[in-house]
């Protein structure tokens, strides 16, 4: 069959994406979502503190889902549930599976990946020790206990103290758990303060920075595990091991964007976010395939992923609509990064096909304290903006205007921190 | 009163007990565990070996040669994952040529026909991520790899159409010799049999020791691995060795039949018999000797390690005997021991047979089909089980893409999956890049449901290895 | 006189805040970079007040929990209060976002409402 617009994921990124689709006036849109309910995982983040910048209040995860799901109900956007997609071709070719539909092959118009990321697993650590029961990562543990209602276990040790790291530290422990400690092995957390404080402090539970998990025991169910201090290497340092028994060890060390459908479908990934490179529409460097939220790269808050979802959704409607030339090639003007500036998304601008507006998203790759961010056309700075803070765990943007950039001929963009 | 029953069902064990349901006869399979392939056979590397590394003359080299040779056949009765991509050992520097030669004459005395040096650039020519520092290379294109749980998994599921039992978390703790036969002690109460074979891996000592004067040890050998993402599994197409220098035996670097990258293994003798831990200095020390093998060994892509324990005895050669009338051993089988499976299950059950004085029977069926693997399947294949049953259109495990319908299949057989782990090793859900994260939720629900146990009374593997607790109100 | 210390929690920065207290009442807050500082200072040290999350049992729902919130913050001190009559209460599916499950919960004038919605099982 075709289709116009296919999204490739139901929860918030495409929600918004359909939903702002839709609004600009896109006929045919159909989401596959591959769970039996739309909304991804913000179903399992029953905590609040969602939807600030959106709604201009602190909605729950599954609130924060129901208000675009609604939106997009009242549109005749279409909705598969319980359906896998299987692969994706360069020519956009969707091969989908589903226990109603069967196999299906959609011939997509445009794409627009939306799949989320997934969660870093204990053996990409390569934490020595037994593999037993009681090793979770913490989205997997949310998921048992918020939406299936099941206890993982009764003394707990959190490694990372990222977000989900965090927000499960609280929920075990309202559940009736003592969480003994949250071991973090960079000498900072990449959490919000806000859930270090309300997550932590408030229950009197350690966090540990500098240290990592350095041996699991127990052959059959967790029974502890050994943490040791690190050095500015993050290598463990001999005779700081401290031994915590435990019945259960979450994980919150890293999330991956899930891939594995785009670059199959040829999809060019960035070493630095192991997202797709994506232009100024968020178009990759497949033709007419769009990425956006977390399978582009990990954001910190969800209304982040609707902003840029929605931007994806505007572009796939007008590639549709307009038929526009598939990729600029020598018009891109490339951003490069400087300084502190790990990468930016996105990582090429067309001057004759970007908003009026364009934001431009980065992230930093340590603390910085009192820096400025700068961008430069060629060697023009045309942005300088002093931060009293910039952390990894936090995204950063700047917003670049077209009027600034059409018909200036610029070679390149550059993105970067300064101490002045 | 069986006339044969056999203790332990790894690989050996299995093998033994589907060679004997050729025979007329009963048997039972006798395990500790909670599962077929739960010790050793669950944790190697995983190759079918040429036969060029056993010493000339011993148990180790006939078996290997043999069991190569019969592992195409095993493979289609059995429908095991097995392709014989062929093996490198890899030789560093000149002065270690001669060592290279020793090993290619061993190969031709233990009767191979297809070995031959090559050159370094030779090797590189035909696998390009070799490292530039190999100059020569001992080439065996007999060499092939083989899923080792569905190789365990066939022996048993075959052994089971064709009648034989098994009887799970039964760990022998007495054997005794009657008038009649044998009783066997175990956690699940008295078993009798006309014969017994003691195929009880790192154990088989120990249950040795049950019956008859201590004869020899079997001593854990730890050997850890590590495990990388499909995404890498093409970094090699062969199986790549080290030739062993003075600085230790080396390790392997080998695509799996799933397509997967493997490392390993390391080798540390342990006392404990249990003790399948990894170690921070086993996992850096193993990936440090790989990456002598190839040009950019892809650490970052590791999805997980482990570590599995090999039955070295004393003897340092396979033990396969009658060590006493009616008592049959197949022990101390390390590697080469997964390749040598099928002539050992053979051998030792014509040699049980011809003590029981059993018959061959009419209706031995040496077919068996595994779990459809759906999404391996051609399109049309495949769309015809989805229309036939949309169970296997229902997506769990999507690292792997397994289906609902699978994982039902694999609980509902024999020996059916019980556990997360038998799901696993049967269908692959939760062996993918998010080593179970998303699925294991899923697939405890669906083991709750065809078991009929709640959510708290499933397991990952043994009885106490408890995944939740129970409900949270 | 009485001092607290706490850390800020409005951006990463994470300012370390002491708060000076006199009879009860603020009289300094130091360590802060900016206006929000001290305003978050002092309400947590006069009034700290938390939005408690959970589920609670669902009565022939597609699955055996729903979500729920406390519909604004309630006092810190009374989140374990609240959690035991979380886990005593219970709902009859189908929940849609927004129904009541606890009126005015622990006399603290504010409702436990579900946040997500349940259908009933098929």
């Amino acid at each position: 069959m075709k289709r116009e617009i296919v999204i490739i994921g139901g929860g918030p990124a495409g929600l918004a994406a359909a939903l702002a689709a839709k609004e600009a006036g896109a006929k045919d849109v159909l989401i596959l979502e591959r769970d039996v309910r739309l909304g991804g995982i913000l179903n399992q983040c029953i905590h609040n503190g969602f939807g600030l910048h959106t709604f201009k209040e602190e909605l729950t995860g599954p609130e924060y889902a129901a208000r675009f799901e609604e939106k997009v109900m009242e549109t005749d956007a279409e909705v598969w549930l319980s359906t896998m997609v299987l692969s994706l071709s360069k020519d956009r070719v969707i091969t989908a599976v589903s226990r109603e539909k069967g196999l299906v092959t959609i011939e997509a118009g445009a794409v627009i990946l939306a799949m989320g990321c997934r969660e870093r697993s204990r053996g990409a650590l390569n934490i020595p020790g037994f593999r037993p029961a009681g090793i979770y990562s913490a989205g997997t543990a949310q998921r048992l206990v918020n939406m299936e209602g099941q206890m993982p276990g009764h003394e707990v040790v959190i490694l990372g103290s990222g977000d989900i790291g965090l927000i499960m530290a609280r929920r075990m422990t309202l559940e009736g758990a003592k969480v003994k400690v949250v071991a973090e092995l960079q000498p900072y957390s990449g959490g919000l303060k806000r859930n270090i404080v309300q997550c932590l402090d408030d229950y009197g539970i350690p966090l540990k920075l500098s240290h990592t998990v350095t041996e699991i025991r127990g052959k059959d169910r967790v029974t502890g595990v050994v943490i040791s201090e690190v050095d500015d290497r993050l290598q463990p340092i001999p005779g700081t091991e401290e031994y915590y028994s435990c019945d259960t060890l979450l994980l919150s060390v890293g999330l991956i964007p899930e891939n594995e459908l785009s670059t199959g479908a040829g999809v060019e990934l960035s070493r630095a976010t192991n997202g797709p490179t994506v232009n100024e529409r968020l178009m990759t460097s497949v033709p007419g395939v769009f990425a956006c939220g977390n399978v582009l790269h990990v954001h910190d808050l969800v209304d982040y992923v609707s902003e840029e979802a929605a931007a994806a959704g505007r572009a796939a409607a007008e590639y549709i609509a307009n038929g526009q030339p598939e990729r600029s090639g020598g018009a891109e003007i490339p951003i490069a990064v400087g300084g502190g500036v790990r990468y930016t998304v996105p990582s090429a601008v067309d001057p004759a096909h970007m908003p009026e507006l364009l934001t431009v998203r980065f992230r930093v790759g340590n603390i910085y304290k009192n820096v400025y961010t700068s961008v430069y056309f060629d060697g023009e700075r045309v942005l300088h903006r002093k931060k009293q803070v910039m952390a990894p765990g936090e995204m950063e943007q700047v917003v670049l205007k077209r009027a600034d950039l059409l018909g200036k001929n610029v070679g390149k963009i550059t993105v970067t921190t300064e101490e002045d | 009163m069986y006339d044969v029953a056999v203790i332990g069902a790894g690989v050996i064990g299995c093998a033994i007990a589907r060679e004997l349901t050729r025979y007329t006869g009963s048997v039972v399979v006798v395990e500790k565990g909670e599962d077929v392939c739960t010790g050793t056979s669950k944790a190697n590397s995983a190759i079918v070996h040429g036969g060029f590394d056993a010493e000339n003359g011993t148990m180790k080299a006939k078996m290997n040669v043999l069991g190569n040779r019969m592992m195409t056949r095993i493979s289609e009765e059995l429908d095991v994952p097995f392709r014989r991509n062929g093996a490198f050992v890899l030789c560093f520097q000149e002065e270690d040529r001669p060592a290279l030669e020793t090993l290619y004459e061993r190969g031709v005395k233990n009767g191979l026909t297809d070995l031959s040096i090559v050159s370094g650039d030779e090797a590189r020519k035909m696998e390009p991520n070799l490292s530039e520092n190999v100059v020569a290379a001992l080439w065996c294109p007999s060499s092939g790899i083989v899923c080792p749980f569905e190789l365990t998994l066939g022996f048993a599921e075959n052994a089971a159409k064709n009648g034989a039992e098994f009887r799970f978390l039964s760990g022998v703790t007495g054997v005794a010799r009657g008038e009649d036969g044998f009783t066997l002690e175990t956690e699940s109460g008295e078993i009798r049999a006309k014969a017994v074979v003691n195929a009880a891996g790192v154990y088989a000592d120990r249950i040795h020791d049950l019956l008859l004067p201590h004869d020899y040890t079997v001593t854990a050998r730890r050997g850890e691995y590590c495990l990388c993402d499909k995404t890498v599994g093409g970094l090699v197409d062969r199986t790549i060795f080290q030739l062993p220098t003075k600085l230790g035996k080396g390790v392997l670097v080998t695509p799996t039949v799933h397509g997967n990258l493997l490392l390993g293994p390391t080798a540390e003798d342990t006392d404990d018999k249990e003790y399948t831990a990894t170690t921070a200095f086993g996992l850096a020390d193993l990936q440090k000797r790989a990456a002598l093998s190839v040009k950019s060994l892809p650490t970052r892509q590791v999805i997980t390690s482990f570590s599995g324990l090999r039955a070295h005895t004393d003897v340092d050669d396979f033990i396969l005997r009658e060590a006493a009338p009616g008592f049959f051993e197949a022990a101390g089988i390390e590697s080469p021991g997964l390749t040598s499976a099928p002539v050992i299950g053979e051998m030792m059950a014509e040699k049980i047979a011809a003590a029981l004085g059993l018959s061959k029977r009419a209706d031995f069926d040496p077919i068996r089909k595994g779990v459809p693997h759906i999404y391996s399947l051609p399109e049309e294949e495949r769309r015809a089980y989805i229309e036939k049953d949309p169970l296997y259109g229902s997506i769990v495990c999507r690292c792997e893409t397994v289906s609902e319908g699978e994982i039902r299949d694999a609980i509902r057989r024999t020996p059916g999956a019980t556990t997360l782990d038998g799901v696993k090793r049967r269908t692959r859900a939760g062996m993918g890049r998010c080593q179970a994260g998303f699925c294991s939720p899923r697939v405890m629900e669906i083991l709750s449901r065809e078991l009929g146990l709640p959510l708290s009374g499933i397991r990952k593997n043994t009885p106490a290895s408890v995944l939740v607790y129970g409900k949270t109100k | 006189m009485e001092t607290r210390n706490l850390i800020c929690i409005n951006c990463p920065l994470g300012c370390p805040l002491t708060v000076t207290l006199e009879n009860g009442e603020v009289v300094k807050v130091e360590g802060n970079t900016c206006k929000r500082g001290e305003i978050y200072a002092k309400k947590e040290v006069t009034a700290p007040t938390r939005t408690v999350t959970s589920t609670v049992r669902a009565i022939g729902g597609e699955r055996p929990v729903v979500a729920v919130r406390t519909k604004t913050d309630v006092p810190k001190s009374k989140i374990f209060a609240v959690m035991e009559a979380i886990n005593a209460a219970e709902i009859e599916t189908p929940v849609r976002i927004g129904d009541v499950v606890i009126e005015n919960v622990c006399g603290t004038g504010v409702d436990v409402v579900a946040s997500a919605s349940l259908q009933r099982a098929r």
